[in-house]
């Protein structure tokens, strides 16, 4: 842990339990700098929404699910704390993979967090909603239509949307789990521009299946496989030199092009692709 | 030659094939086109057989008059009208609130092997006919409402009368709102309560703001049809209204509703000439009205399907 962390777990494990328990996190100690955006990838079912959510307890609506650990904002515990359970969500927001519009007005699903947390008065919440659609370049598109149903717009637009609902609460912390794999190329381009412009003021974490998003987007990544922490480092070193041999092999299998744009030996192996599951 | 003969095979398959698909569409023309004949006719029974009573009185004087006596030629629909109304407001203004609490608890609070048995509880409920409820009525609510509820307000009952029906109409549907209305709820995907929790709300804010509305248009389906049985119920308020033809004074009093009318005079005043015929515009009347009352609601729905999508 560095003086920068904003967020860090600590032994964290989540068991869903029932007629076979499922551990979905084995012991992960893992931390997460401030201002910095981290991806967390790694093959489909090693417990990379789960870490994701273990982050503000937003597992906990599943009722089987059972945790062991913690997980430190800043300095402060969030599961062995009196803090409140909104307050903690509050500020550490998530965003859902489905782009997601509350069944509220345009206007209303970004001021919706806002409007439960302070009294605003209506030109402050004005302010409020345009800054914040501005903030995720969603003003232009939407300032005409403001009380038609968010649900309206294209899912692009959508993603966005959910974007500018989760900051207008000013959270500490944003996870964001794959926003952009529902969306079409061009809406994920626009949706990635936004965390590009976003990393610089919040910290974000960021669930992606896809290996060149990370390398685009992340500063730093880290690799689950099975519920454990496989490899953590900075995304340049992650791709380029991965200190396991998990790592290597799944970076290898999911990458389109090599990180250096040099044509890899490895590459051309008949080895299957995932051959790491 | 073998393969020729695989040809000319499977050619005559496939004519076989496409017969059998032109058919089955005909088919299926046919029994949609009788549904539609067998609602157009049981409208034209239905306006032929009540022609002759409207033609002797006017149906504005039959709806607000007072006065059902079929010997003297009077027939005045108000009293069954207005019990109609008591019954049905009664009903679904003691039974809304409580299916909707209850339907917020199962689907939103309730946990593993408590939700599984309080909703078998409720769908077992909703399967019991209705005749049942209504001896169970007979037994205990009529003694509690004419012995207890109705002194305890300082009016008086025999006990059989327009609350009674009313208790008895909303615990029949109830259960029924409360299944629909869960299943509209647990519909719902978890990214909406992920999304609202996810930036700070607390769960009753997420269930009051965000998923109250996304369920919104199905819970007002749900409503709606416990608003149609209970306007349609025949057999509860036939054994618990007690069966006065004067227009009841306060919902203690006994009375009448528009189905019980027609099945406590169909069989014995058949003799009287034009009886059968009011009876039969009084069928009429309460298809009418629960056709505008669907298609209204359907107008409603469709305003909130757009309002509340998500």
């Amino acid at each position: 842990m560095t003086d920068d962390t904003a967020i860090r777990t600590d032994d964290l494990e989540v068991t869903y339990t029932g007629n076979r328990d499922v551990t979905a996190l084995d012991g992960v100690s893992v931390a997460f700098d401030e201002n910095k955006l981290t991806a967390i990838i790694g093959p489909s079912g090693c417990g990379k929404s789960t870490l994701l959510k273990s982050l503000n307890r937003l597992h906990e609506i599943q009722p089987n699910a059972e945790i062991d650990g913690e997980v430190y904002l800043g300095d402060e515990a969030i599961y062995d704390t009196d803090e409140p359970l909104p307050e903690i969500r509050r500020r550490v927001g998530y965003v859902p993979q489905t782009p997601t519009a509350l069944p509220l007005s345009i206007y209303n699903n970004v001021a919706y967090g806002a409007k439960i947390h302070g009294d605003y008065s209506r030109a402050e919440l004005d302010d409020l909603v345009e800054r914040y659609l501005r903030k995720v370049n969603l003003w232009d598109e939407v300032k005409d239509r403001l009380e038609d149903p968010g649900a309206e717009l294209s899912t692009g637009q959508i993603q966005r949307l959910c974007l500018a609902r989760s900051l207008a609460v000013e959270p500490e912390v944003l996870l964001c789990d794959e926003v952009t794999s529902a969306l079409d190329p061009i809406s994920a381009e626009q949706v990635e521009e936004t965390l590009e412009n976003l990393k610089e003021e919040y910290t974000i974490v960021m669930v992606t299946h896809s290996m060149d998003q990370a390398k685009r987007l992340a500063d730093d990544v880290i690799f689950l496989y099975l519920g454990e922490l496989v490899e953590a480092s900075d995304t340049r070193s992650f791709f380029e030199n991965p200190q396991h041999e998990r790592t290597r092999e799944f970076v290898k299998g999911h990458t389109a092009v090599d990180y250096d744009d040099e044509p890899s030996e490895e590459a051309a192996t008949d080895e299957p692709p995932v051959a790491s599951r | 030659m073998g393969t020729t003969e695989t040809r000319s095979e499977n050619s005559s398959r496939l004519d076989r094939r496409l017969l059998l698909e032109r058919l089955s569409s005909y088919w299926l023309v046919g029994a949609g086109l009788f549904a539609v004949a067998l609602f157009g006719l049981i409208v034209l029974t239905l306006v032929q057989r009540s022609l002759p009573v409207v033609a002797e009185h006017s149906l504005l004087e039959m709806v607000t008059s007072a006065n059902w006596d079929p010997a003297a030629d009077e027939f005045g629909f108000l009293p069954a009208i207005v019990g109609t109304i008591y019954v049905t407001a009664l009903s679904m203004a003691m039974g809304t609130p409580i299916a909707l609490l209850a339907a917020i608890y199962i689907a939103e609070y309730a946990e593993g092997r408590t939700k599984v048995l309080i909703s078998s509880f409720i769908d077992l409920l909703a399967a019991i006919p209705s005749v049942i409820f209504g001896l169970v009525g007979l037994i205990v609510v009529v003694p509690f409402v004419g012995d207890y509820l109705a002194p305890a307000v300082g009016a008086h009952s025999i006990g059989l009368g327009i609350v009674t029906v009313s208790l008895v109409m909303a615990i029949i549907v109830t259960p029924f709102m409360i299944s629909l209305s869960v299943e509209s709820l647990e519909a719902l995907p978890d990214e909406l309560r992920e999304s609202s929790l996810g930036v700070g709300a607390t769960k009753w804010e997420t269930i009051r703001t965000v998923l109250l509305r996304a369920a919104g248009p199905g819970i007002f389906s749900a409503i709606l049809l416990g608003f149609g049985r209970v306007f349609g119920a025949t057999i509860v308020p036939a054994m618990l209204i007690g069966g006065q033809t004067a227009i009841p004074e306060s919902p203690f009093d006994a009375g009448q509703t528009l189905p019980t009318l027609i099945v406590n005079d169909f069989g014995e005043l058949m003799s009287i000439p034009l009886t059968q015929s009011a009876l039969i515009l009084v069928g009429l009347m309460l298809l009418v009205i629960v056709w505008l009352f669907n298609f209204g609601a359907m107008l409603v729905r469709r305003r909130l399907q757009r309002r509340w999508q998500y």
